[in-house]
This record gives structure tokens, sequence and C-alpha cells, in this order.
């Protein structure tokens, strides 16, 4: 049946901010749905409050709300845009479960709204574990035992009857949140009461554990007329225990006999038709004992997923595409595979190369936190690689995560202990200790023993590590073609060879170069080859057969992304890099995109021109840029990862178009950036740089404490650190410098209750514009990417505005910025300070671009290939006249025992946009679009360390106000009394029962305001935040937060807040200016 | 690690891959044709629809989970020599009974290893199936060319004598379940409905044909290729099963007259080679694809419900549908080149397909085509 005629306007929910589990796979998935809508004619109306992101971007949908993910926002949107039909798989969990919260208030019934897609009893039936797995048994499905409790009591039962070990989850929750397992009944009893505060609705599942079992997942899809094509076979190389989201997984499955690969694939089929799903894609997970066969059926989710972004590309088939037009009719015979174009999409892709998907993590930002893995998600991304064989694809895989890692690097240091207990528990670097295993000599059989890791996936590593051996005083020159030809095949890098052979990555690329040892390229095609490909999808491999990349003759960029998302590093510059892609193709540039991140919109073969789905290192780019020869290649739009690479390219004779990578170390080399500064006459903190602890201690004691310490040349703030006196400093150089012995520690003063803004301008080479200047809510010392802003700034007064865009233009100007650059200032007793200047794209140029209307990077990259800001008609600043706040959200419920206090070091996965005609109003949904739902009544907690007593004072003013109680520790409390306000006092936790955890436990507490300062006072006041936010009570960390939420909150206690589209938004923006 | 001996793949129009060699040491000529399944190289291996073809997979990975002895379509393996971009020796499968190449030299079959599988698959689908020779004993490059040239084509082949069955034989074994296969009485048992007796042609019949016909109750006495029609009516059967089979549909003796005979008087249910020589006795053509369908994901649908199943295809001829103008209607088709697919004579309980239901390996999707041979069977 072709498009539904009686549809006119389709709502579409996105997922909100990126956060573990949840990332940039449903920004892929939604683009493509609300491209894919678009196209059969439909409004599409989007609501999501991530601003990083393409699907909000203006042109995306017909109108596109970015506002809080709420059932009562989504109802405002409802009435206003009257839609007929909302799809509600493709923004991942949040926007299911949205989509479920409205159809359950009754909403989508009152305003006449069709779930399309799927309906709530078939996500109901999916999503509800007891449900679910009634209905497996129905179909005759074998599925662990277990049982539902919904308290203590329920659950001791159910062990009772299952017995231990068992693993449990929270019902209703995205990436495991909840899910532990337990193999005593302390672990037991503790894991319940946990697992019921985690679910959403207080529900856990209870279930025999099958730690150690082969897991699988099917991407399947299904079509009105109940057609059904199974899209990818995943096979995790972590077995059961391990969550797929931190499992190395592999595709496609490669230890099932087509026997048991059929079992699976009939009930997977079954499975989609029983639940009900009546269109678009699911993800079906298995599990199988690897002695018996027994297949067990884990989990479905009835809508497009990591995984599936992952099988969209690891196949070439685009599933969240496909989904969004069965969606609205379409059959799977009626739509066409974009890439054979001849062959319609109603087939199962083959693939004829290995994928390998590797998550990445950050447990370096969250020292407490354990980096054992297990049921619950712990990774922020991951990286894919594609290779013709096993050992390429995890090679290239290896080398794609950005850790500093080019292969099999050994741990020499690990002990027979350490490596056992590596071995045996699931981690982030398990991998690396099993080449550490095979090293000293340890047998595929004792490995898989220890690991219960298929042999057949080990004995690739045991066959890498065995061909390293073989290198063993061997010298490069006494490997001939032949030999390279076999290593490259095997996926070895240029720099772990080099590593191997005692010789530099130059000189084995020159030896192979000089070998005619070289990479081709061939095409994800879905079909094995079988019939012609028409879209460039490639990924490099070492054939001696022909290469598909077919370079043209037309003007052509590179641009390289971001590589797998981490802390610091994440969608904002999947964002930068879509949009110069976007740009260049508009003004006829061959776009050509190089990344290795499997959930990003930039590797959508649609995206650019060409897409090389490749790793990000020398190597890999330098050989792209050799087959293609472009004209340029943009390396300021992907974050550190290929910045990195600027110097290396352009010494490689690399075209770098923009800023020129000597400008940008000018900005970052430290010292020569003190020369910029003298030369502007502009202030930074006092300063300097010290490569041993002795040094350090005299910097300090020259610039004064508190100081800011740090190792050089890092993003995201990576182990730096407040020190406030000579002890601390001694401890943190000790742990530092051990850290990177090589790397000069860099310290600052530390400019002490500092206002913080980040400024992003774009320049032209001649004219610079300012994007906008955000003002920080969060004081200097809590990393920007942390802290909430506003644009325009609240606080500071025109004439300090004016200083800092006087600032940020002669930067601009001295550095001869081409494209963006980011400037981050702290304003202190009106003196502005200059902290850091980054002469590329931003975390922030998605947010500006959304906040102004203006699409930054796009202006960028056409100044970098040579048209001014006049011609493109960006000539001046645009200050809306509405406020955008934006606020970072964080994983910390993820990571037990972790502090929920911010610093320069920065923590969090994602971030939110709030816009209202207020900074009061714009801050309220900024923090309820990041899960703080500010209330509008009861008590608040209070407690702050002496130096913000006086600051606090008007805050609890304010609330006290709005009719909030106050509570108060002692000193806090004898001080807001004092200001003439009622304060109850509580116990600290230190001074005994009945305490502050205790009143938040109870729930009498509403709201947390506690500032922390000094070691002790943070060891004192821990319980707090972490019972806060356990128990989901919105907490302020600092009194600059706390006066912005109190502000909202008496906004919020006088009525609901508006919705309005960022399209109006926009064209108010464009008429005033 | 180990040791590599050579091997060469040489084709007929002088394109030569160099590569590792396992599996048999030997030497094996036949027409080159690729498989797109990712799974199943076992059935592949022991069809004997690939009696007289090399085969070279797309899939790069194989040997994964060696072999066993419940996943053969026949007593032996059939193709001539096995193509792989990189053959794992040590298998992973609690299923696994033994390594691939040991089961490939056991049967002496050679293969080859670490040529680029994909560059070869572009060139068999531009210039089309062709003769090839996979030699891990002459390493002549040339020599193997000459050789390859001089290599027959399929067209106008008999091969379905050298596959099909010598005795007629009775088969009572149910298809592979991870509990263990059912025989024909448990499944009788459990219906309590008398077994159909199903007559099937052997022209080169995969054992799981046998299984899923045993599955829905049907008793079937399977017959050499060239057994008379009138011997087949002699035994009273409630239907006549056309197997699949190797090569040219149009070579095989015997085979398109003995059908002719049996129309009309039987229900009549034909697969791949069956169902072109039902083609064929219809008064129908055939003729050859540029490089056939070999794979588990070809989308076929059915024009009677417009649905489209996902099946296993293993063939390198088809059925002209204009030949066969006003004597059968076309039920099924291929949605990647519109081929026919599937054949019904109206008016009669007579019914073929060009693709595999029994699927060994490939999607389970047409396996309703068993029970639809029953229905004809019970009301004709
Ligand atoms: N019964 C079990 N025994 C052992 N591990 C399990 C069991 N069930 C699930 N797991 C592990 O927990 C992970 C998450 O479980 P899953 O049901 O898929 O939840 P989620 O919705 O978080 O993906 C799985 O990927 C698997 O590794
Ligand atoms: N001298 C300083 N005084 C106060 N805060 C500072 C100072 N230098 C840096 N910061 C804080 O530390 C954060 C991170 O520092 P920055 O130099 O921007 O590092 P990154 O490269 O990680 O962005 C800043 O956002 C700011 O809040
Ligand atoms: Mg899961
Ligand atoms: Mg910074």
């Amino acid at each position: 049946m072709p498009r539904r005629p009686d549809l006119q306007t389709i709502l579409v929910i996105g997922s909100g901010p990126i956060v573990i589990g949840q990332a940039c796979e449903f920004d892929y998935s939604g683009t493509q749905a609300c491209k894919a809508l678009r196209e059969e004619g439909y409004r599409v109306v989007l609501v999501n409050s991530n601003p990083a992101t393409i699907m909000t971007d203006p042109e995306t949908a017909d109108r596109t709300y970015v506002e809080p993910l709420t059932v009562d926002v989504l109802e405002r949107i409802i009435a206003a845009e009257r839609p007929q039909a909302l799809l509600p798989t493709i923004g991942g969990q949040t926007g299911l479960n949205l989509a479920l919260d409205a159809a359950e208030a009754g909403v989508l019934d009152r305003y006449g709204v069709e779930l399309i897609g799927a309906k709530v009893d078939a996500i109901k039936r999916a999503e509800d574990r007891d449900n679910f797995k009634a209905t497996m048994r129905a179909i005759g499905l074998d599925l662990p035992r277990s049982g539902v409790a919904h308290s203590l009591e329920e659950a001791e039962a159910i062990r009772c009857e299952i017995g231990l070990p068992v693993i449990l989850r929270a019902s209703r929750t995205l990436g495991g949140t909840g899910g532990n397992f337990a193999t005593t009944e302390e672990e037991f009893r503790a894991h319940v009461a946990w697992g019921l505060e985690a679910s959403p609705i207080g529900e856990i599942l209870i279930e025999e554990s099958i730690a150690g079992w082969k897991e699988f997942e099917l991407e399947v899809m299904r079509d009105g007329k109940d057609n059904v094509v199974i899209v990818c076979s995943i096979e995790n190389f972590d077995p059961m225990g391990v969550h797929t989201g931190d499992s190395i997984t592999v595709a496609p499955a490669q230890t099932l006999t087509d026997k048991e690969y059929q079992t699976m694939r009939d009930a997977a089929v079954a499975i989609i038709r029983a639940i009900g799903v009546d269109t678009g894609g699911s993800n079906i997970q298995f599990a199988v004992h690897p002695d018996t066969g027994r297949m067990v059926v884990i989990e479905m989710n009835p809508r497009v997923s990591r995984s599936s972004a992952l099988a969209s590309k690891a196949t070439g088939f685009p599933i969240a595409k496909i989904a969004a037009k069965l969606a609205v009719g379409y059959t799977l015979d009626e739509l066409r595979n974009d890439i054979t174009r001849e062959t319609p999409a109603c087939f199962e892709p083959t693939i004829d190369y290995v994928v390998t998907k590797i998550p990445r993590f950050t447990f370096e930002k969250f020292p407490q936190a354990s980096d054992t893995l297990g049921p619950q998600m712990k990774s922020v991304g991951e990286a894919m690689a594609i290779g013709r064989t096993m050992k390429e694809s995890l090679q290239k895989a290896m080398r794609s995560l950005e850790i500093g890692s080019a292969g099999f690097e050994p741990r020499p240091d690990a002990s027979p202990e350490t490596l056992a207990e590596r071995l045996a528990v699931p981690n982030a670097d398990r991998l690396w200790y099993i080449g550490e295993a095979f090293r000293r000599g340890m047998t595929v059989e004792e490995v898989a023993a220890r690991t219960r890791i298929d042999p057949w996936f080990l004995r690739h590593v045991e066959e890498i590590i065995a061909t390293e051996a073989s290198l063993a005083g061997r010298t490069l020159a006494s490997l001939d073609a032949e030999a390279l030809w076999a290593l490259k095949q095997d996926g070895f890098s240029d720099l772990r060879l080099a590593a191997l052979l005692g010789v530099t990555e130059d000189q084995v690329r020159a030896r192979r170069e000089q070998l005619g040892v070289r990479p081709v390229y061939k095409t994800v095609d879905t079909c094995g080859a079988e019939f012609e490909a028409f879209t460039p999808y490639l990924y490099s491999t070492y054939e001696r057969g022909d290469c598909e990349a077919r370079p043209s003759g037309r003007r052509k960029i590179v641009i390289l992304g971001g590589g797998p998302n981490r802390i610091g590093q994440g969608i904002e510059f999947d964002y930068c890099c879509v949009h110069s892609a976007l740009a260049l193709r508009e003004d006829g540039f061959e776009t050509i995109m190089v990344n290795c991140n499997p959930e990003t919109v930039s590797t959508d073969y649609d995206t650019s021109d060409k897409l090389f789905f490749e790793p990000l290192t020398l190597e890999d780019v330098l050989a792209i840029v050799e087959r293609e020869r472009p004209e340029g290649v943009i390396v300021q739009f992907g974050g550190q990862t290929p910045l990195r690479l600027a110097v290396a390219l352009e010494r490689a004779g690399v075209p770098i178009i923009g800023t020129t990578p000597d400008a940008i170390d000018r900005a970052e080399d430290r010292e020569r950036f003190d020369e910029v500064l003298t030369a502007l006459d502009l202030r930074r903190p006092a300063n300097g740089i010290a490569r041993s602890e002795a040094e350090a201690v005299t910097v300090a004691e020259r610039i004064g404490y508190p100081v800011l310490v740090r190792p050089s040349y890092v993003l995201g703030g990576r182990a730096m650190e407040i020190v406030y006196d000579r002890a601390s400093l001694h401890r943190y150089m000790r742990m530092a410098v051990r850290a990177s012995p090589e790397h000069p520690v860099l310290i600052d003063h530390f400019l002490e209750d500092a206002i913080e803004i980040d400024v992003d301008a774009v320049s032209d080479g001649t004219d610079v514009v300012i994007g906008g200047i955000m003002e920080h809510i969060e004081r200097a010392g809590v990393h920007s990417g942390d802290s909430a802003c506003s644009l325009p700034p609240y606080s500071i007064d025109a004439e300090v505005q004016a200083d800092i865009r006087r600032q940020a233009v002669a930067l601009a100007r001295e550095l001869r910025v081409v494209g963006l650059m980011n400037v981050q200032f702290a304003v202190k007793d009106r003196v502005v300070y200059v902290l850091e200047v980054n002469p590329r794209a931003s975390r922030t140029v998605p947010f500006v671009s959304k906040a102004i209307g203006r699409p930054l990077a796009k202006i960028a990259v056409r100044c970098m290939v040579g048209r001014s800001l006049a011609a493109q008609g960006f000539t001046q600043e645009l200050v809306p006249s509405h406020v955008s706040v934006k606020e970072a959200v964080f994983p910390f419920i993820k990571f037990p025992g972790v502090d929920t206090v911010l610093g320069p070091e920065m923590k969090s996965t994602g971030e939110v946009m709030g816009i209202d005609a207020s900074f009061g109003g714009a801050f309220a949904k900024a923090q309820i679009a990041a899960g703080t739902a500010l209330p509008t009544a009861g008590r608040v907690f209070i407690s702050v360390p002496p130096e913000c007593y006086d600051a606090v004072i008007p805050v609890a003013r304010r609330l006290a106000g709005v009719g909030f109680g106050l509570v108060a520790t002692r000193g806090t409390g004898a001080h807001l009394r004092a200001a003439g306000l009622p304060a109850e006092h509580v116990n600290k936790v230190a001074e005994g029962s009945p305490h502050t955890v205790d009143l938040i436990q109870r729930g009498d507490v509403a709201l947390v305001i506690n500032t922390p300062s000094g070691a002790e006072s943070f060891r004192d006041s821990f319980p707090i935040r972490r019972t806060a936010l356990e128990c989901r009570v919105p907490y302020f960390t600092t009194v600059a937060a706390a006066a912005a939420a109190a502000q909202a909150i008496e906004l919020l206690a006088r009525g609901r807040l508006g919705v309005e589209a960022l399209q109006d938004y926009h064209r108010r923006v464009a008429a005033t200016a | 690690m180990t040791t590599s001996r050579p091997a060469i793949l040489a084709l007929a129009d002088g394109t030569v891959f160099r590569g590792r060699a396992f599996g048999a040491v030997g030497e094996a000529a036949g027409e080159l044709v690729f498989n797109t399944s990712m799974t199943g190289y076992q059935e592949i291996l022991t069809d004997p629809s690939y009696e007289g073809q090399l085969v070279a997979m797309t899939y790069p990975q194989i040997g994964n989970v060696g072999v066993n002895r419940y996943d053969v379509e026949a007593r032996r393996p059939f193709v001539r020599g096995f193509v792989v971009r990189e053959y794992r020796h040590v298998p992973s499968s609690w299923r696994a009974e033994q390594p691939l190449g040991d089961y490939l030299a056991a049967h002496g079959i050679p293969g080859i290893e670490g040529i680029d599988t994909r560059a070869l698959v572009r060139h068999l689908r531009d210039h089309g199936a062709q003769e090839a020779v996979l030699s891990t004993a002459d390493l002549d490059a040339e020599r193997l060319v000459r050789k390859a040239k001089d290599t027959p084509s399929l067209v106008g082949r008999d091969l379905v004598r050298e596959v099909t069955c010598r005795e007629p034989y009775d088969w009572t074994e149910g298809p592979w379940r991870p509990g263990g296969a059912q025989t024909l009485e448990q499944i009788v048992a459990a219906t309590g409905k008398r077994p159909l007796r199903v007559v099937a042609y052997d022209f080169g019949i995969k054992q799981n044909i046998l299984r899923n016909l045993v599955e829905v109750g049907c008793a079937v006495h399977v017959v050499p290729a060239d057994t008379p029609a009138r011997s087949v009516l002699a035994m009273r059967p409630d239907g006549v099963f056309l197997s699949n089979g190797p090569g040219d549909p149009d070579a095989v003796a015997g085979a398109r007259e003995n059908v002719a005979d049996l129309l009309g008087n039987v229900p009549v249910f034909g697969i791949c080679l069956g169902h072109q020589i039902l083609g064929l006795a219809l008064g129908g053509r055939t003729y050859k694809l540029k490089f056939g369908h070999h794979g588990g994901n070809q989308p076929v649908k059915d024009l009677l419900t417009d649905k489209v199943e996902i099946t296993a295809q293993n063939h390198g001829f088809a059925v002209d549908p204009e030949s066969l103008a006003g004597r059968a209607k076309v039920t099924h088709i291929n949605l990647n080149d519109r081929t026919v697919e599937g054949l019904e004579v109206e008016g009669q309980p007579t019914f073929s397909v060009q693709y595999h239901p029994e699927a060994s390996p490939g999607p389970h999707d047409a396996a309703y085509l068993f029970r639809r041979f029953v229905d004809r069977m019970e009301r004709p």
C-alpha cells in the first residue's frame, strides 16, 4: 500500500539529551525518520530537548520544538499543531516512554492522535517484562526462569523458587539501570532495594543468571502486510552478563550453524508478530548455551535502538528511514534499496566483511567508580570497524577507539593475579589482557575457561599475538612485500608494527609504499557484490584485488569526524561535521566524510557524497587522502581527534583548510599563547609550567593559591584539579606526573567566584562575527561543558560584554582564524581574563546556532572554502530577545559511589536547551528537560560553607516567598535566621540521626542546596548529594545554580510555561536583525 | 599457525587468483558460481545441485562451525572445489565434529583461501558465471586457464545422471530440531492422520526436502530420475514430488516426458530443477541466467497473497514465462530481477517453485508450501 493519504501532520519525539545508553544513534534515526516523512510530503512536527542534534535543525522538520520531553509539554504541542499521528519508535526509550505516558494520560485520545509503528498494547507487551515473558511462553519460546516483584517480600519468595545466582533488573529503564547480579543473600537484598528505586514504576524482575552464555541480537523489520526481514545478526564477543552496549560485538553472527541461526530467525519472526509491532524495526536479544545450544529469549526493544544504528551502518540498510516509511503505510516491497537502486528493500542484507564494535568507556573521569562491566551499561560511546577478516576488523576497531591504542599493546606490569582477575571479571581493558595472556603462553582453552568468551573469537587474538611474536628479532628491512601484505591483512597498524620492529610509524609507511603495499577500498553494498552498488560507502582493506573507491575529478573536500563519543567530545562535533558536509555539498563540492562512530549522522551514507568508515588515525587518513587527492581537508570540526592529526597531516603535505595548524598550536601551546596575549595586551590568570614537583611548588607559590593544575594538552579537563595548599599540590603532582611523565603540568592561579563566559565566533580571515556570548550559571571552576549557561548573558553589564567582544575579535584576528573559534573568559571584579581559546568548533556551536537562528558551522565552512562573511550576509552579531539556557546532563546515577559535585573536570554526557521569553522560564525548561523536576512547594534543605552564607540568603528568601519551608544545618541555619528567615534545624550526617539523609530518604525534602568546600566538607556531605540523586530530589551544588533555580521556581509557581517552535523564534530574530 | 600450501583459481577468461590451499590436494574443474549465504556452508557443499560446480562464498570467514553429521543434504558433498576468503581451521560449535578442511580432504575436494573473493564475485557478476579450475597440485597458471577453457559448460549436459539414486528407497526422518529429529512414526502418531504417500523423483534431491515432507506427514518413496511415469503411477501415490538437481533442465533425459505423463493424473509439486522440468513438460522453455541465484536472501513475491518471502535459492537456469502463456500461471516472482519463481497449472493440483522452501541453508519463510502440497493431495 502506498503512503496513507489520511495523515497530514506527524509528530516525532526525539530522545532528549545524550546519556549513557542513549546517544547519537537516536539523532541518526530521528533525522532519517524526519527526512523520510517529509520526502512523502507530510508535515513533521518534532520535539526534542537536545540542541546538539541534526534532527532539531530548523530545516529537518516543519515545526521544531526544543522543549522538555514531558507529557505536559507534549500536550501543548499537540494542541498547537494538531498532528493526526505520533511516531513513537525512533526516539529511543525516552521517546517510547513519553508516548506511552501521553497515551496513558489520555492526551492522545483527547486530540485524536494515532500511534503509528507500534500501538500501546504492543509496546507494553514488549516493555513490561512480565507481559513479555508470558507472550514468549505462549508462542513456545524458552526463557530464563524468573519472577516479578514489587517489594522485598515478593522478591524473597521468588529467590526461594529459583535460587541464586540471579540477575535483578528494574522495569522501564534504559541502559540497564538497576540491573545487578546477586550471588549472596546480602547482595540480593541490597540489589532489590536499588532496583525498586531505579524503576520508574517500582518493579523489578528477578531472573536465573545465565551469565557466560553466548549473546546474540537480531534486527528485525516488519511491514503492514506482515512481511518480516532480518536486517542483521550480531554476536557478542563478551558473553551474557555484560550489557550488549558494553560488549564488543561482531556482525554477522559467527558461531551459529545455519540450523541454529534459522531457529533463532524463526523465533525472531514469531516474536515480532506475537508482540504485534505493526511496522518498523525491533531489536531482539537471545542467549545460547555454548554446550547444549539451548536458546532463550532475553528481551525485545520494539523500536529502533543503538543496535539498529549499528546494524544500519554494518549492512547499509537504513533501518530508521525504512521504519518511518513503513509506519505511514508503505510495505517493504514498495521501497527501494538505496544502495543497489534496482532491488527492493524487502530482502535480507548479506555482508562480505566482518564488523566489530568496541565500546568506549570513560572510567578515568570517575576514579571512584568500579570499571567492572555488568548488565548495567557504562560505556559512553563506541567505535566500529569494517574489515575483510575478523582480525583486520578487530584491530581496526581497536585503533578507532581513540584511547592511544594501535593494537594489542602489552600489559607487562600486570602480575599473574591481576591478569587472572582482569580476565575473569569483565572490564574495559579485558581485550588487551586477553592479548597479554596469550603473550604469556596461556592457551585458548585456558582463556576461554576464565573469560567464557567463545574460543572462536579468542583464537583470532591468539593468532595476532603469535604473529606479533614471530616479528621478534626481525627488522623492517627484512620484511618483504609478501610479509607486509600478510601483516596488513591481519589488520596491524603501521604504528603497532613500528612498536614491534623498533622503528617509527613513518618508516613503516615508507617501506610499505616502497613495496606497493597499500589498502584498497571496498563498498558496503548490502548484497555481497551480487548487484552493482551506487552509494559510495567504503572501508579499507588489504586485498590484492580491485579498489572500488573510483575517485572523481570533482572539487572535493575531506571532513574528518570525531570518532567515538566520550565525555568531552560528543554529538556536538558530529553536528558540526554534518553541517560542513551539507553546506559544501550545497555549494557543489564533492564531500568526503571519514569517521568510525556508528551512532552518528555523519556516518549516514546520505550525509556526504562519499563515506569512508575508517579509523581516524594518521595512517588511515593519509591513505584516503592519497587515494582521493582532495582540495582540502577539514580538521577543525571533529573535536580533538582530527585536531591531533593536523600537524602530522600538514607535514605530510595534506592541504588543511581553514585556520592553520600553526595558529591552532599558537592557541594550544601555553608559551606561544602567552605571546599572543602579550601582543594583544590581554589578561589571563597568572600561570606557569612545571616539569617537576619542586618546580610546581615554586610556580604555585609565585602565583598564589588556590591554583588549578592539569597535565598539558587534554580535552574535557581530564585530571584537572583545584589545589588549595602545598600539601595537596604534592599529592596531585605525585599522581599526575606519574600519569604522564614526559608531559609537563600546567598551573594557573584559580580565580575564585569569577563568572565564566563562553564566546563562539566565526571569521573569514578578515571579518569576525560573534555568534553568541554565553554567561555560565555556575562560577568558573565548573567545567564549561558541565555548567549551565545563558544566551544572552543574564547578569553581566553592557560594558563588560563590550570588552568581551573586543577581546574575542582581537584574538580571532591575531590567530588569523578562518572558520570557528571559541573563547572562554572569566570575569572577576569586572576584569575580563582569557581562560582559553579554541580556534575550532566547540561544544556550544549547535546551541548558539539554534539560539540565534543562523547555522554557524555552515557559515564557518564556507569561510574556509573562500566565501567571505559579507558574501554570506552574516556581518553582525544577532542578540535574540528570547533567552536560551543550556544545561548539562550527568551520568552519576550509573556510577554508584561517585560524587555529584562539579569541578573543572568535565563529567557530563549531554546537554539540553530551554528557550523562553525570560531567563527564569528558560532555566526552568532546561532543568525540567535535564530531568530535574523543579518543585513548586515543599521544604528546601540548605547547607553551604561560610563563604556562601551571604550569597545564599536571597535564594532562601525567594524560595520562602514562594512558600517553601527552610531546613538547614547549624551554621547555615543560624545565618538564615539572623537574616530573618525561619529555618528549621537538621543534623549533619556526622551529628547522628535524624539527620539530613534521613530527611531526604523519607521524602521530607523537595529541594537540596548543598555546596561543599574543603575535603572534609566534601566527605561529610557526599551522602546528602548521593541520596538526593538516588531519591530523585533536585539538588544544586552551587549557590549560583540555586539562585537561578529559585528564579525558575518562582516562575513555575505562578503558572505553566508556554511552548514555541524554533522556527517562530528564528523568524523573530531575523525580523529584528 | 598452519604452514600454507599455494593454490590457484584460474578462470576460463584468463583471470587468475593465487591463494592458499586447504582441503584436498588436487584439482577441480567446473562452472564457478558464488553463494551469498552467510551460514550453512556444509549444506551448500552437500547439495547435489552443485554437481559440476565450484562455489565461492561471499562471506569471508568460513569453517567457523566445522562440520557435523546432521547438516548434510546428501550422502556426500557435491561441490567440486571451494573458494573462500579465510578458512578457519578450528571450529567452535557444540555441534562440530570435524574441521571443514579435514572433511573436504576426506572427500577429495580442494579449497582455496586468501584470495580477494569480493573481486572474484564482482568479476563473475559482470562477466557471468564461467568455467574455472581450482588447483592445489598443478600450479602453472597458464595451463590451468587452458584447462578451464576446455571444461565443458553446463548447458546441454545431463548432470542428474551423476547424482540420482541408483535404487529407490524410503525416507522417514523429520527435520533437525534442537532436541533431535522426529520420525514419521512419531509425527503421524501425534496428528493421528494416515501418512500421505509421496513418490519423489530424485534429480539430486536435498535431504531437507525429504525431512520437510515427513514433517507434514508424508511417507516418502524416493525413486531414480529415470523411473517411468507409469511405474510411478502404478505405486498409486497421493502425490509426486519433483526434486531439485544440477545443471541444465533441458538435458535431463526422459524427465520432461515422464512429468508430462504424470500431469493430470496425480498432484505434482516441483522444486528448483523439478520446477524447471515441470515448465518444460508443460511445453515451456528454460534459459540460462548470467550468474544465477545462489544465496539465502532472495525476495520472492507470492502474486496471490501479495506477500514477500525471503528464500533460499540455488539455480543457474530459469523458466521463460512467455513460453508458458496460457498453459500455466506464474504464481511467484523474484523481486530482484522479476524472474519466474513459481508456477501453477490451472485446474490441476500441480505447482512448483524455483526456490527452496526446504531452505537448508536459508530462511524457512516458504515452508508453508509443503503444507500446500498436502492440501493439494488431500483435496485434489
Ligand atoms: N538472565 C540473565 N543472566 C545473565 N545475564 C543477563 C541475564 N539477562 C540479561 N543479562 C545481561 O544483561 C544485559 C542487559 O539486559 P537486557 O534485558 O538486554 O536489558 P536492557 O534493556 O538494559 O538492554 C544483557 O545484555 C545481558 O548481557
Ligand atoms: N584560572 C582559572 N580560574 C578559574 N576557573 C578556571 C581557570 N581556568 C580554568 N577554569 C575552569 O576550568 C574549566 C576547564 O578549563 P579549560 O581551560 O577550559 O579546559 P578544557 O580544555 O578542558 O576546556 C573552565 O571551563 C573553567 O570553569
Ligand atoms: Mg538489552
Ligand atoms: Mg574549556
